[in-house]
């Protein structure tokens, strides 16, 4: 408990790369197998049943980068944001930040590595206190982590504030005086205060009107190419995805069906649930053939044998009830979990 | 040619701050209208007053006539009817719309009672169908479910049934697939597509989501701070938009192929219903202004066959469509 100040602030100083890009981009966190269970009641007397949110998912963070992780809701994005978080413990798998292993939920070391990863949630207003002025609130994580002195937050408070676009005078307001992009822009400047270097954001803009949306979005990258933080931005929405992401995973049902470039996977996505996800996108002017799929999302408390998205899939085969397909790497370099994908690839190979 | 809804110098206030400043609109026979625009522009309170659904202290100017009935002021018995009968609505979030303690097959009955005259055998048979109709697995079985019960896709079809059983000549739904995942999103869009190919139901479509009114709608009109900026036939709005604040929401929105740009994002927010500017609403956040544009609201102008743009400077941007 000492030695906190200088240890954190000197952890602070360090993602400050001048500046994003370059083709290695170092590894900030990598995550193996993550799986976690709730447990979940049928009725009030109805026996537990084990619902598997997140059922398997590795993937990696790298500095400066961002990972945009696509999926539709239940599908296990926001678990996994905070598995990766370690802000609840996964049942299986692990994390590892910054080379280090996630220490104990709750231990010395936890916290001080809390000032080194944050997040921020869909819903501006719900994430702030609306008793306290978001000055104040920006400032608490200086004073929880001792970082700086107490007379310097003043200034700080000031200069994150138009980091993300407010002004210093917008510190004495409440979040209610504000507006939504406005309070975004807040929870924004908060989650900086500590210099993270990783930023988890989960739906960051789907509470935002478009044209609000498009500056928080533009604000993200900018934010990233000044300070180089790795980002996970967990999102239903594969426009926003696209725009700030550098790799993209899409989830079904607690595991990656597919990852890859996003620009590779938007134009032609290889799962068939990336491409009826894709082709369910409206286009304003164009009208082209879209897959509908039939059926409603699935219960992760009742999941089917075999690949998960089965019933749902327009080209399942027999094999697909009985195996699930493992993610794993094509030729071309994207990872796809699908008997079918694979089996395409291996069949053009062999011609 | 009749519409068959025309809104006219539709106004709506709330305690003295104008939420609507001056509407007009036509819906024709079958045809489908999409409204866009941010949260607060008056989209949703526009169909809101002209179906008497405001509560009481929101003051309701101008006229909305439906075939030759005029809706502002109207007897609550005459609304009611009308409500649910020729006009049907949908919102954006169906569990809260459907009452949780009643099953989903008596709330269709209870439509076709109030609306066609239904009951017993006939009026279950009729929901039923309508069920069927709607694209929900296992009709018969899901007469007797509860609300929670069903999925999201599940009540929005259902909600949709609801308010087919009145025989809707307009269908005004409200974000109606804003709560819902995007390939259920698909599903329901495709389901209004082919009721109203086969009912001849005009729609009104009420979206943020300029992509879902673009495939939905042959015209569209966009709205800001409680007026109509622009309204064009739905191909020449997104090919050639008018107004500065169209342009912006367009340019706004992340593309999903080619090369990554920064985003063009409009810069502030929608103003105040109490701190509205004097001239252009859309002015202060206009990269086009003059001076004349602080002086009085530009009137909703028609700029070429069918398109009308609220904007001095529309006149020089707008362009003749390429394809007639």
């Amino acid at each position: 408990m000492t030695a906190l100040p200088q240890s954190s602030s000197a952890h602070g100083a360090m993602p400050h790369p001048a500046s994003a890009g370059g083709a290695a981009a170092p590894t900030l966190l990598v995550a193996h197998g993550l799986v976690r269970r709730y447990a979940m009641r049928r009725g009030m007397l109805g026996r537990a049943v084990a619902l598997r949110a997140v059922d398997g998912v590795s993937l990696t963070v790298e500095r400066g980068r961002t990972l945009g992780l696509v999926g539709e809701s239940g599908c296990g994005k926001s678990t996994t944001g905070r598995l990766v978080l370690g802000l609840e413990p996964p049942d299986a798998g692990g994390v590892t930040f910054d080379g280090q292993p996630m220490p104990p939920l709750g231990s010395a070391a936890w916290r001080r590595l809390r000032a080194r990863m944050q997040m921020v949630f869909q819903d501006p207003l719900g994430a702030l206190d609306r008793r306290l002025p978001v000055g104040a609130q920006i400032a608490e994580p200086l004073a929880i982590h001792r970082i700086g002195a107490a007379a310097e937050r003043g200034a700080r408070v000031a200069e994150l504030l138009r980091v993300v676009g407010l002004r210093p005078d917008h510190a004495a307001r409440y979040p209610h005086e504000l507006s939504g992009g406005q309070r975004q822009r807040a929870v924004l400047a908060r989650a900086l205060a500590t210099e993270p270097a990783l930023l988890v954001c989960d739906e960051p803009i789907s509470a935002l009107d478009v044209s609000i949306q498009a500056q928080v979005m533009n604000l993200l990258t900018e934010l990233q190419d000044r300070f180089g933080m790795g980002m996970l931005f967990v999102s239903h929405d594969l426009r926003a995805v696209r725009q700030v992401s550098h790799r993209v995973a899409v989830m079904y049902l607690g595991r990656i069906v597919e990852e890859g470039e996003p620009d590779a996977v938007f134009r032609e996505p290889a799962h068939p649930y990336a491409q009826a996800l894709v082709s369910a996108l409206p286009h304003p002017g164009a009208l082209r053939q879209r897959i509908v799929l039939q059926g409603d999302p699935p219960n992760p408390a009742a999941r089917p044998s075999g690949c998960a998205f089965r019933p749902r899939c327009p080209v399942a085969v027999a094999l697909c009830a009985r195996e699930a397909p493992a993610l794993q790497r094509r030729p071309d370099n994207r990872m796809v979990a699908c008997h079918l994908a694979h089996g395409e690839a291996a069949l053009r190979k062999a011609a | 040619m009749e519409a068959l809804v025309r809104i006219a110098g539709l106004g709506v206030s709330f305690d003295g701050a104008a939420a609507l400043r001056g509407i007009d609109l036509a819906v024709q026979r079958g045809e489908a209208v999409g409204l866009v625009g941010e949260s607060g522009c008056g989209k949703s309170v526009t169909w809101l007053a002209a179906l008497g659904l405001l509560p009481g202290r929101a003051r309701v100017t101008g006229s909305v006539r439906l075939g030759g009935q005029e809706l502002i002021g109207a007897p609550a018995a005459m609304l009611d009817r009308v409500r649910g009968g020729r006009i049907g609505m949908i919102f954006q979030d169906p569990a809260s719309s459907l009452n949780p303690v009643h099953r989903i097959g008596r709330q269709i009955v209870e439509a076709l009672r109030l609306h066609r005259g239904l009951a017993g055998a006939a009026a279950r048979a009729e929901a039923k169908r309508l069920l069927d109709q709607v694209g929900m697995p296992d009709a018969a079985r899901r007469l007797d479910a509860y609300p929670h019960e069903l999925s999201g896709g599940q009540n929005q079809r259902a909600m949709i049934a609801m308010a087919l059983a009145g025989q809707p000549e307009l269908l005004v739904a409200d974000e109606p697939t804003t709560a819902l995942d995007v390939t259920i999103q698909a599903q329901i869009l495709e389901l209004l597509q082919a009721i109203r190919r086969e009912a001849g139901m005009a729609l009104v479509l009420i979206s943020h989501d300029l992509g879902v009114v673009a495939e939905q709608c042959e015209r569209v009109a966009v709205m800001y701070a409680g007026r109509i900026v622009e309204e064009a036939p739905a191909a020449q709005l997104f090919a050639a938009p008018a107004h500065p604040y169209t342009q912006g929401l367009l340019h706004a929105l992340p593309p999903i192929d080619g090369p990554r740009r920064k985003l063009a994002s409009i810069p502030g927010g929608v103003p105040e219903p109490w701190a509205m500017p004097p001239g252009c609403a859309f002015a202060p956040r206009c990269p086009h202004r003059i001076a004349a544009c602080d002086a009085t609201a530009p009137a909703l102008e028609e700029r070429a066959p069918g398109h009308s743009a609220a904007c001095l400077l529309a006149a020089r941007t707008v362009q003749e469509p390429a394809f007639a």
